[in-house]
């Protein structure tokens, strides 16, 4: 553990306020006023609060960091979507219902709707994500 | 960046069962809902099982998306419930083998090489550091800080209490600077 204890006023050591900054570091809770005064006056636990602001802040930009799915991804979920709509639009037919969004996707083998689905999109391609 | 309207659009499109507004809003989601989900499971065959089981599960759910939050965030909370799931499944079967491996890392090339490489090694740093949590902590976190949900929505998504989200979120917060900034005193006791 710490090898330095300073105690502030009131008491509060440096492993009590380690044990706080976790908690703190993003404002989720706010530090008790005898924390506060004792990270004021403590160079040793205002340096551990800046290193907690450095994990979260990349943490944070981690956010940004998309990794490349392979190739394979898109249609693998494609497909099982497919084989999920087959499944609801026969439930529906039976039960009589209208099919919304048939078109003729329903009819095609799972893979190959998906591949066409893959290649109508990467026409009209959209970017919802940031 | 997203427009709103459009992804609005695409969602009642899709709740009305048009299957090609629904492939829109996977296409346009799918890299960030698999980094997610590499993130929670730390490997390329879980985040790919991850992934493709938490579009189904939003297809068949899609009449309850009430679109009070974004699309993506939905599909945040779905796939930390199904990386929890595969996660649970998982830890049954065989010890948790958990990838170093970062290099799939969509880097691009930097225009600022100095100032970029240094944000770019502490990057690294994290993710490495990330990977060797134990899973309920890295989940936590994750969804946490670097996804921003609520506090309420991991908790219910991983299965468990929010207090104990917060104990885990706090824990797995202390881990990750204590190994990436060990304060004097600390390198010792965590020799690795
Ligand atoms: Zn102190």
């Amino acid at each position: 553990m710490r090898s330095s204890r300073f105690f502030g006023s009131g008491g509060v050591s440096c492993d009590d306020v380690a044990a706080a900054l976790p908690a703190v570091v993003d404002g989720g809770e706010i530090a008790d006023i005898e924390v506060q005064r004792h990270i004021a006056a403590c160079l040793r636990c205002q340096a551990e609060l800046v290193q907690y602001r450095k994990v979260l802040r990349t943490l944070h930009q981690l956010r940004t960091a998309v990794l490349e799915p392979n190739p394979g991804l898109l249609p693998g979920i494609l497909a099982s979507l497919e084989a999920a709509g087959e499944r609801r639009a026969m439930h529906h037919l039976l039960n009589g219902r209208r099919v919304a969004y048939v078109g003729g996707i329903a009819a095609a083998t799972a893979a190959g709707a998906a591949g066409a689905i893959l290649a109508t999109r990467a026409r009209r391609r959209v970017r919802l994500a940031s | 960046m997203v427009i709103d309207s459009e992804e609005a659009r695409l969602v009642a499109a899709a709740k009305a069962g048009d299957m090609s507004a629904f492939t829109a809003l996977v296409e346009a989601t799918q890299a960030d809902v698999y980094t997610l989900a590499y993130r929670l499971t730390g490997n390329e065959d879980d985040a790919r099982d991850v992934a493709q089981e938490a579009y189904l599960r939003a297809f068949k759910s899609l009449k309850r998306f009430r679109g009070d939050a974004r699309f993506s965030t939905w599909m945040y909370r779905i796939t930390a419930n199904c990386a929890s799931t595969q996660l649970s499944r998982r830890s049954k079967g065989r010890h948790e083998e958990l990838s170093d491996d970062d290099n799939v890392l969509d880097e691009r090339p930097e225009s600022d090489p100095e100032i970029m490489a240094e944000a770019g090694v502490l990057r690294d740093r994290v993710t490495a550091a990330l990977a060797d949590l134990p899973p309920i902590l890295r989940a936590v976190v994750v969804l946490r800080d670097v996804y921003d949900l609520p506090h309420d929505a991991i908790a219910s998504e991983l299965g468990i209490t929010e207090s104990a989200a917060k104990v885990r979120l706090h824990r797995a917060r202390r881990k990750l600077r204590e190994r990436l900034f060990p304060m004097p005193g600390e390198e010792k006791a965590r020799a690795v």
